[in-house]
C-alpha cells in the first residue's frame, strides 16, 4: 500500500554514533528529603480550616515523593486524618496513601493495618470507599502477601453490607482483585457454612450482590467476578443462570458487563447441557449463550449491541445450527425445537409465515399454526447479524463485520452464507465500513467463490471515489475465486474502466490482473481471442503498446497463459514482440513463457529460464566467486587491483539487475567494492611522494573520495536491512580507514597546530569507540588496519600528531583489502515518489505559513517499521513563490 | 380501580386519519388529528362529534399531541381546532411544527383550488391553528398541568417524528405514531427506555411483514431504477413530499455520484425546496452519518437532482422523477403516471404503503385497465414495481420496541384488521399480555393495579436499617413493625409511639406469663443459677443477665423462681414477656419445659 510517509534513512546519514558515558548523579534528592515530610507537617498544621488544608493536600498531590521519604510523609497523613474531622480533607487524605503507596520502592506493608483501624472509626461512606479504594491498591502492591490479602479479604466481606453503594462497589472490586485464587476448591459442595470458616467462598459472597438494588454496584460484582476469572480461578456454572437474568437488566452497563460474563461462561463451560425454560428440552450451554448474546445485538443500548457483536465473533464452538440463523431473519421461529424436533419446525419453515415486503400483497397472514409451535422473540440467534449489519451506529455494524470474518473463517459454509450480507455492506454509507467489510471479504476469499451478481456488486465499488476502497478492493480481486469466464470479463471491464477513470491506480489494476489471470487460466483461454481482437482471416491493426489498458489486457492474458500452454497458439505476431516487450520492461507483472516454435522469443526465453528455478543458485554462486576473486588483492598496491575491482564492480550491477532476489547482496557488494576502489585510487604511490604543494590537484581529488567514501559507508549501514553486525563492523572498517585517509591529508594541509590536535583526538576515539562496539568481531579482522593501529595504540596515544600522521599513513598503505562475507539476506530499502511527478505543469499554491496538505504517494521497499521511520524532505525550489 | 380508557376516531382497524382518545387519570388526551386519504367526504376527518354533540372541544380535551407531519397524522388539525373548535394546548416536535404548516397548506390548495371544494379550512385557520402548538425537544418532559407529564422519544419514520410517553400519577401511556427501528439513510432508529407503561398503543402497518435487510431492498432499488434508465425509460417514483423522498434522494443522488449517470433526476418542486431547507436545518434529528459530515457537506444539498417543471414530462430521453402525491390518488404524480402509463419502458416505483381506494393501490394488485374521471379508462403498459420503503416497523421491529419498553398491556392501531389480529396472537404469547384491537369508535378499558405512595418516618427507617442484621440482604424480604395512618388522602408508616402520640392514645402494655414447673432439688437460687448458666450456653447471641433481686433477664424477658408449696424439688418457673419478644418467649418456654441440663 502506498503510504504518505517520510524517509528517515537519509536523515541518519548525518547522525553521529555517540554512546553518552556518564549519567546524571542523582544527589540532589537527598537534600529535599528531610524537608518533604516537614514542610507537609508545617503546612497541615498551618492551615486554619478544612478548605486551606484540602488547597495544601491537593498542591501536595501534585509533587511526586520520593521512596525514602514515603513513609514519613504516610505517618504525617494519617496523624492529621486522625485529628481531621472534615469529610472531604479525610477523603483526599485517603486517597493520597493510595498514590503513595505506588511509589517505586516503597513496601507499603506497614500501612495496611493502619488504614484497617481507620476504616473501623470511619463514619462517612464516602472516606470509607475512598480507603477501601487505598486499601485496594496497597492489596496489588503486594503480590506475595498472601496473609495481607487473606485480612483484606474480610473487612471487604464486612463492609459489603454497608448502604452506601460505593462501599459496596469498591469492596466487590477488592474482592474481585485480591480474593483467593488458590483458595480450595473443593470447598463449593460446603456452600456458605465455609464462609464462617476462614477461608470465605469469594465468588459465592459476589454472586450474591447480582441481584443488589443498585445498577452500580450489580455491575461491580459481574466485573469482580471476570477479575476473578481473569486471575485464573474457576468459576462456577451455578451462575450462568444469574447472568442470564442480568442481560435483561434496565441498566446498559450491567447488561454489557452481564454479555462478557456469560461469554466467559460459555466458553469455560461449551459443552454443558442447559435446560431451555418452558420446555422439557436441552441445549448445549455455548448455544444457549449464543443465542442470549445475539438477542443483545437488538438492545436499546448501542454500547451493548457493540458488547454483544464483538463478543459473537470468539463464540467458535456454537453449533452450525445457531450460526447460520443469525443470518436468517424469516426463520422465526424458534430453532431450538427444531433441533429436537425437525419434522415439525420443517414444517413451519416451508408455511413462510412472514412476508419479506419486496412483492406487493404476499403478506396476507397463511394459516394459523398451532400457537405453541411459533415462539418468536425469544428465538435469539435469529437474525442477528442481520440486525447488526444494519445497525444504526457504525461502531455496531464494524463490529459485526468484524465478527462475522472471525466465524467465517472457521466455518466454510457460513462463509459461503454471509458472501451476500458481506458484499451489501460494501454499498453502507460509512467508508470505514465499507473497506473493514472489503478486508473482511478478502481474509475468507479462500472459503468462497463469487458469484456473477455478487462480483457485479463487488466491482461497482470499483467506481468508489476513495483510492483506499479501490485498492483494498485489487487486493481482494487478486484473492477472488470466480465462477464463469463472464465473471472474468466483467472484472476486466471494470478494472479496465476503473484504470480510465482513475490512472493513478495503474500498477495496482496491473497487479491484480496478473493474479487474476494467473488463478483462472481455464476461464481467461476462451476469451482470448476476443480480448487480443485476433480475427481468424483479418489482421487486425496492432494496438498501441503504450495504452495502460491494453497492457492491463497483456497482463491478464500472459499470466493465464504461463500454466495453459495451449493458450500461446492463439497469440498474433504482434503479441509476441509486445511479449518480449512487457517481458523486459514489466518483469514483475509478466512471467516467462514456454513459446514452442518462436525463434525470436526462443533466445529470449532461454535466457529466461537460465534464470528460472536453478538460476538463483548459480548467480548466487558468482556472486561468491566474484568476492573471492576480488579478495585475492592482498594489498592495494598489487598491480591490476583496480581493473579487477572495476570489472567485479560492474559484473555485480548487472547480476544485482538481472537477478532481482540477489539486487540487495549484489549491489551491496558493489558498493563495498567501490569504497575499496576509492581509497586504492586515493593512496596510490605518486601522490603520496610528491612534495605536498606541487600535489594540490590529486589532493583535492583524494579528499572528495574520502568524502564519497564516508557517504557510501552510511548508505552500506543504513539503507540495507539484514546486515549482521560482521558486515558492520567491515562497512565500520571502511568509514575508518576514510577518516584516517581525511586525517592524514589534513595533516598535509598543514592546518594549525590546534586544529590538528583535536582532529587526531578525534580519531583515537574514534578507534576506542570502534573497539569497543565490534570487540566480538575483532578476531574476524586479522591484519587489518585496525589490527594493526591497535596493536600501536599505546604508543599512539601518547605520540605527537605528526607522528602519529605518519603512522597512520604507512599503515594505511600497508594493510590489506578486508574480505567481505555476505550475509543471508540483504534487502536494500528503496521509495520511489509515484505521486507527484515533478514536472507538474499546475503547481500547488499555498498560503506561506499555513499548512497545506499534499498528497504522496510512494512505493517503499524493504524498510521497517515505515510508520515512524519514514520522512520525507520537500525541497522548496528558489524561483518558487513564497 | 382506576382504569384507562383509548377510543380511535380513526386509525382503529384501519390506516388513516390517526386520531385516538386517551382518558388516563381523569384527563382526556387526543393523539394524533389525521385526514384519510381514501375518502373525499365527511368520512376524510375523524368524527369529532363523538367526544361532544355541539359546542367546543376545549373543555373536553386536556392536550393534543401530534406525533408527525403526515397528513394522516396532522390533516384534520385546523378543522378541528379552528371549524370544531379546540383551544386547549397542541404538543408536536420542533421539525414537525416546522413542515406541518406547509403540508396543510398544499393540501388545502389541492383540495380547494383544484377540486375546488367549499366549506374547506382556510390559509387563516392553519395559521391560527399553529399559533396553539408548543413545541416538544426529545426527552424533554413537559409538564402539561400539575397532574399531566409528556415526554418525547425518537422514532424514525421521517424527520420529527416523535413517541410520546403520557404520564398522570402513576398511570402511563406510550403512543408510538409511526416508527421505524431499522435506520435508514437519512434517520435513526427509534428508540424507548424500558419506562413500564399501563398501554402500548402501536402502529401496526406492517403486522405479518418481516422485511429482508434494507441493504437488499436498496440495491434492488437502485438496480431497478438504473436498468429502466440505461433502457432509456423514464421512472417515476410517487412519494409524499417529505420523509422517504429525503431518503430516497440521498440514495439516487450518492448512486449517481458513485456511477457517474448523467440521466437528470427532477424533483416535482414546490413544497420540496422549502421542505429541503429544513431538512438541512434540523441535523440533529438525522442519522449518524449526517450529524457526522454536514460540517464538510450537508447531504442535503444535492447536486444530482434538480426541480421538475410540467412541461419537462414530455422531454425525449431517460429520466427520473419523484413526484407529490406518493399513494397515485392526485396531483402531480398522477398527472405524470397518466402520461407515461402507455408505454411499457417506463416504470413505476412504489415506494410505499398505498391505501385502498387510490390508484396506487389498484395497479399494485394487477389492474391493468383504470377508470378515470369522466368515464375515460387508461389502459397500464409500464411497469410497476413495489419496494417497501415505508418506514415503518415490521413485526420483528414492533415486538422489538415492546421489549424495549415493557409494557403492561398492548393496544394496536393504524394497521388492517386482519393483519392486526395475527400480530395480537403473537405478542399475547410472547410477552403473556394482554393486546387490544379497538375498532374506530370502540373503546378499549384497562384496569390499572397502581402502586399507592406511602410516606415513611426517616426515624422509623433509621430504626428498622440499625435493628436488623446485615443489610440488604437481597434474598429476603423484611418485615418491618410501623403504623399506617390514613390521614387526609395521604399515607404514612409511622413509629407506633409516634402514631400514639399523633392520634393522642395511650399505649398498653400487653405482657405474657407462664409457669413452667421443673423437678429440681437444688435451692432456688442455685436452680437460678443453673437455669442462668443452661441459657448461657445455648443462647449464645443474646444477652443474658443474672440480677441480685433473683431473677435472670434473656433481653426483656424476665425469669424467676420460686419453689411450689407442697415438695420443695418442685419448682415453679415463672416467665413474662411483652408481647413484641413473643417469639423468644415461647422458644424459652418450650426450652424450660424440657428442664435443665443434669
Amino acid at each position: 500500500m502506498a503510504a504518505h510517509l517520510k524517509k528517515r534513512v537519509y536523515e541518519e546519514f548525518t547522525r553521529v554514533v555517540q554512546i553518552p558515558h556518564e549519567e546524571a548523579p542523582a544527589k540532589k534528592l537527598r537534600l529535599s528529603k528531610p524537608s518533604k515530610s516537614a514542610a507537609l507537617h508545617i503546612d497541615l498544621c498551618k492551615a486554619a480550616n478544612s478548605t486551606d488544608a484540602l488547597q495544601y493536600l491537593l498542591q501536595f498531590a501534585r509533587k511526586p515523593v520520593e521512596a525514602e521519604s514515603v513513609e514519613g510523609v504516610i505517618r504525617i497523613l494519617l496523624e492529621h486524618y486522625y485529628k481531621e474531622t472534615d469529610n472531604s480533607v479525610r477523603l483526599k487524605i485517603a486517597s493520597l496513601l493510595g498514590l503513595l503507596s505506588k511509589t517505586k520502592g516503597f513496601n507499603p506493608d506497614c500501612v495496611v493495618d493502619d488504614v484497617i483501624n481507620t476504616l473501623g472509626n470511619e463514619k462517612s461512606h464516602q472516606v470509607l470507599a475512598q480507603l477501601l479504594d487505598t486499601l485496594l491498591v496497597i492489596g496489588t502492591q503486594l503480590p506475595e502477601g498472601a496473609a495481607v490479602r487473606r485480612r483484606l479479604v474480610e473487612v471487604a466481606c464486612k463492609l459489603l453490607s454497608d448502604t452506601y453503594f460505593g462501599v459496596r462497589n469498591k469492596c466487590l472490586q477488592l474482592l474481585g482483585c485480591l480474593g483467593m485464587v488458590d483458595a480450595p476448591l473443593g470447598k463449593d459442595g460446603e456452600g456458605p457454612s465455609s464462609s464462617i470458616g476462614g477461608v470465605r467462598d469469594v465468588p459465592n459472597i459476589i454472586s450474591n450482590y447480582f441481584t443488589d438494588q443498585e445498577p452500580r454496584v450489580r455491575t461491580a460484582a459481574l466485573k469482580a467476578m471476570l477479575q476473578l476469572h481473569e486471575r485464573g480461578m474457576k468459576i462456577h456454572q451455578i451462575i450462568y443462570e444469574q447472568a442470564c437474568r442480568l442481560l435483561s437488566d434496565d441498566y446498559e452497563q450491567v447488561r454489557s458487563a452481564a454479555v462478557q460474563m456469560v461469554w466467559v461462561l460459555s466458553q469455560l463451560y461449551p459443552e454443558s447441557i442447559v435446560p431451555i425454560p418452558s420446555s422439557n428440552e436441552e441445549i448445549r450451554l455455548v448455544d444457549d449463550a449464543f443465542g442470549k448474546i445475539s438477542h443483545m445485538i437488538s438492545d436499546g443500548s448501542w454500547m451493548v449491541r457493540v458488547q454483544a457483536a464483538k463478543t459473537l465473533g470468539s463464540m467458535l464452538q456454537v453449533s452450525p445450527h445457531f450460526l447460520e440463523q443469525t443470518l436468517d431473519k424469516k426463520l422465526m421461529s424458534d430453532l431450538r425445537r427444531k433441533r429436537t424436533a425437525h419434522e415439525r419446525a420443517k414444517e413451519l419453515f416451508a408455511s413462510g409465515e412472514f412476508s419479506s415486503g419486496r412483492k406487493w400483497a404476499d403478506d396476507a397472514p397463511k394459516e394459523r399454526l398451532n400457537s405453541n409451535t411459533v415462539n418468536l422473540i425469544a428465538s435469539g440467534a435469529c437474525g442477528a447479524f442481520v440486525h447488526g449489519l444494519e445497525d444504526e451506529m457504525f461502531e455496531v455494524r464494524i463490529a459485526a463485520v468484524e465478527a462475522l470474518c472471525q466465524l467465517a473463517r472457521s466455518s466454510p459454509s457460513f462463509a459461503e452464507k454471509c458472501l451476500d450480507f458481506l458484499v451489501d455492506m460494501f454499498n453502507d454509507e460509512i467508508e470505514e465500513v465499507r473497506l473493514q467489510s472489503i478486508h473482511v471479504l478478502r481474509e475468507i476469499s479462500t472459503h468462497i467463490t463469487l458469484r456473477e451478481d455478487q462480483l457485479d456488486t463487488v466491482l461497482a465499488v470499483l467506481e468508489d471515489s476513495s483510492r483506499d476502497i479501490r485498492e483494498a478492493l485489487h487486493e481482494l480481486l487478486c484473492y477472488t475465486n470466480v465462477s464463469t469466464k463472464e465473471c472474468i470479463q466483467l472484472a476486466l471491464l471494470d478494472l479496465l474502466k476503473n484504470l480510465n477513470k482513475y490512472p493513478t491506480d495503474r500498477n495496482s489494476v496491473w497487479k491484480c490482473l496478473k493474479f487474476l489471470g494467473s488463478r483462472h487460466p481455464t476461464l481467461v483461454l476462451p476469451l482470448v481471442p476476443e480480448l487480443l481482437s485476433t480475427h481468424p482471416y483479418f489482421d487486425t491493426p496492432e494496438p498501441d503498446m503504450d495504452d495502460p489498458a491494453y497492457i492491463a489486457v497483456l497482463v491478464l492474458v500472459f499470466n493465464a497463459a504461463k500454466s495453459c500452454p495451449t493458450m500461446p497458439a492463439l497469440f498474433s505476431d504482434h503479441t509476441f514482440r509486445h511479449y518480449a516487450y512487457l517481458r523486459d520492461s514489466l518483469s514483475h507483472l509478466v512471467p516467462p513463457l514456454r513459446l514452442l516454435g518462436r525463434k525470436q522469443v526462443y533466445s529470449l526465453d532461454s535466457l529466461d529460464s537460465g534464470c528460472g528455478s536453478g538460476s538463483v543458485e548459480s548467480a548466487k554462486l558468482f556472486l561468491q566467486q566474484s568476492l573471492n576473486r576480488v579478495s585475492t588483492i592482498q594489498n592495494l598496491e598489487t598491480p591490476g587491483a583496480p581493473d579487477l575491482l572495476n570489472f567485479t564492480i560492474r559484473d555485480l550491477q548487472r547480476l544485482g539487475e538481472l537477478q532481482t532476489e540477489l539486487a540487495g547482496a549484489a549491489d551491496f557488494c558493489a558498493t563495498y567494492l567501490r569504497c575499496q576502489l576509492l581509497l586504492m585510487k586515493a593512496l596510490q604511490d605518486k601522490l603520496w611522494n610528491m612534495a605536498v604543494p606541487l600535489c594540490l590537484k590529486q589532493n583535492v581529488t583524494a579528499t572528495a573520495a574520502a568524502q564519497q567514501i564516508l557517504e557510501e559507508t552510511y548508505k552500506l549501514e543504513f539503507l540495507y536491512s539484514g546486515l549482521e553486525s560482521r558486515q558492520v563492523a567491515t562497512v565500520h572498517h571502511v568509514r575508518l580507514q576514510a577518516k584516517a585517509l581525511q586525517l592524514v591529508l589534513t595533516a598535509r594541509s598543514r592546518p594549525g597546530m590546534d586544529l590538528l590536535i583535536s582532529s587526531c583526538e578525534k580519531f583515537l576515539q574514534e578507534i576506542e569507540c570502534f573497539q569497543r562496539m565490534f570487540l566480538t568481531q575483532l578476531p574476524h579482522l586479522q591484519d587489518s588496519f585496525v589490527d594493526k593501529l591497535l596493536e600501536l595504540m599505546p604508543r599512539l596515544s601518547s605520540c605527537k600528531p605528526v607522528e602519529l600522521v605518519k603512522i597512520l599513513q604507512t599503515t594505511l598503505r600497508q594493510s590489506g583489502l578486508l574480505q567481505l562475507r555476505l550475509p543471508e539476506q540483504i534487502h536494500r530499502a528503496t521509495a520511489t515518489i509515484i505521486e507527484p511527478t515533478g514536472e507538474s505543469d499546475n503547481p500547488l499554491r499555498f498560503t506561506s505559513g499555513l499548512v497545506v496538505a499534499l498528497d504522496i504517494d510512494a512505493t517503499l521497499e524493504h524498510v521497517q517499521d515505515p510508520q515512524d521511520k519514514v520522512k520525507v524532505q520537500r525541497v522548496l525550489k528558489a524561483s518558487a513563490k513564497m | 380501580m382506576p382504569e384507562i380508557k383509548v377510543t380511535p376516531l380513526g386509525a382503529g382497524q384501519d390506516v388513516g386519519r390517526s386520531c385516538i382518545l386517551v382518558s388516563i387519570g381523569g384527563k382526556n388526551i387526543m393523539l394524533d388529528c389525521g385526514m384519510h386519504m381514501g375518502y373525499n367526504d365527511d368520512r376524510r376527518f375523524p368524527d369529532f362529534s363523538y367526544i361532544t354533540q355541539n359546542g367546543r372541544l376545549t373543555d373536553f380535551l386536556d392536550c393534543v399531541i401530534i406525533s408527525h407531519f403526515h397528513l394522516d397524522h396532522c390533516g384534520a388539525l385546523p378543522y378541528m381546532s379552528e371549524m370544531v373548535g379546540y383551544d386547549g394546548p397542541i404538543y408536536m416536535t420542533h421539525p414537525t411544527k416546522a413542515i406541518c404548516p406547509i403540508l396543510l397548506e398544499d393540501f388545502r390548495k389541492i383540495t380547494v383550488d383544484k377540486k375546488g371544494e367549499t366549506n374547506f379550512f382556510t390559509s387563516q385557520m392553519i395559521k391560527d391553528c399553529m399559533k396553539k402548538v408548543i413545541p416538544l425537544n426529545l426527552h424533554q418532559t413537559v409538564q402539561v398541568d400539575d397532574e399531566l407529564e409528556i415526554k418525547a422519544y425518537y422514532a424514525g419514520h421521517v424527520l420529527g417524528a416523535a413517541m410520546v410517553h403520557i404520564k398522570v400519577g402513576s398511570e402511563s401511556v406510550v403512543y408510538t405514531g409511526d416508527y421505524n427501528l431499522t435506520p435508514d439513510r437519512h434517520l435513526g432508529a427509534a428508540w424507548i427506555d424500558k419506562c413500564r407503561p399501563d398501554i402500548l398503543i402501536s402502529e401496526s402497518t406492517y403486522a405479518t411483514t418481516i422485511r429482508d435487510s434494507k441493504r437488499c431492498r436498496e440495491r434492488d432499488f437502485l438496480k431497478k431504477v438504473h436498468e429502466s434508465v440505461e433502457r432509456g425509460g423514464k421512472v417515476l417514483i410517487p412519494v409524499f413530499a417529505l420523509g422517504r423522498a429525503q431518503e430516497l434522494c440521498i440514495l439516487l443522488e450518492t448512486f449517481w455520484e458513485r456511477m457517474n449517470l448523467k440521466a437528470p433526476i427532477y424533483f416535482s418542486t414546490g413544497l420540496t425546496e422549502k421542505a429541503n431547507h429544513y431538512y438541512k436545518l434540523f441535523i440533529t434529528w438525522t442519522n449518524q452519518k449526517i450529524r457526522k459530515t454536514f460540517v464538510q457537506r450537508n447531504m442535503f444539498e444535492f447536486k444530482h437532482i434538480k426541480a421538475f417543471d410540467r412541461s419537462y414530462a414530455d422531454n425525449p430521453g431517460p429520466m427520473v422523477v419523484f413526484a407529490t402525491p406518493g399513494m397515485l390518488h392526485a396531483g402531480q404524480s398522477l398527472q405524470i403516471f397518466k402520461k407515461w402509463a402507455g408505454n411499457e419502458k417506463n416504470m413505476v416505483i412504489m415506494p410505499g404503503y398505498c391505501v385502498q381506494g387510490t390508484i396506487g393501490h389498484k395497479i399494485l394488485n394487477g389492474q391493468r385497465k383504470l377508470e378515470m374521471e369522466g368515464r375515460a379508462t387508461l389502459d397500464v403498459k409500464l411497469q410497476v414495481e413495489y419496494m417497501s420503503f415505508s418506514a415503518h416497523a415490521d413485526a420483528k421491529g414492533i415486538m422489538q420496541l415492546v421489549r424495549m419498553a415493557e409494557p403492561r398491556s398492548m393496544l394496536l392501531v393504524h394497521g388492517e384488521a386482519a393483519k392486526m389480529e395475527f400480530l395480537k396472537g403473537k405478542i399475547e404469547q410472547e410477552f403473556s399480555i394482554d393486546c387490544y384491537m379497538p375498532a374506530n369508535g370502540e373503546t378499549a378499558t384497562v384496569t390499572t393495579n397502581p402502586s399507592v405512595p406511602v410516606d415513611i418516618s426517616l426515624n422509623l427507617l433509621k430504626r428498622e436499617m440499625a435493628l436488623g442484621g446485615p443489610l440488604p440482604d437481597p434474598k429476603k424480604p423484611r418485615a418491618m413493625h410501623g403504623t399506617l395512618i390514613m390521614k387526609e388522602n395521604s399515607m404514612k408508616l409511622v413509629s407506633s409511639e409516634q402514631a400514639l402520640k399523633e392520634l393522642g392514645l395511650n399505649e398498653h402494655q400487653l405482657r405474657f406469663t407462664c409457669r413452667v414447673q421443673l423437678q429440681d432439688p437444688h435451692s432456688d437460687s442455685d436452680t437460678l443459677h443453673r437455669i442462668y448458666s443452661h441459657l448461657k450456653s445455648v443462647l449464645k447471641d443474646y444477652t443474658i443477665q443474672h440480677l441480685p433481686d433473683g431473677t435472670v433477664m434473656v433481653e426483656s424477658i424476665v425469669i424467676k423462681v420460686s419453689s411450689s408449696a407442697e415438695d420443695a424439688n418442685t419448682k415453679v418457673l415463672l416467665l413474662s414477656w411483652s408481647y413484641q419478644d413473643e417469639d423468644l418467649g415461647s422458644y424459652l418456654s418450650s426450652l424450660l419445659k424440657k428442664g435443665l441440663p443434669t
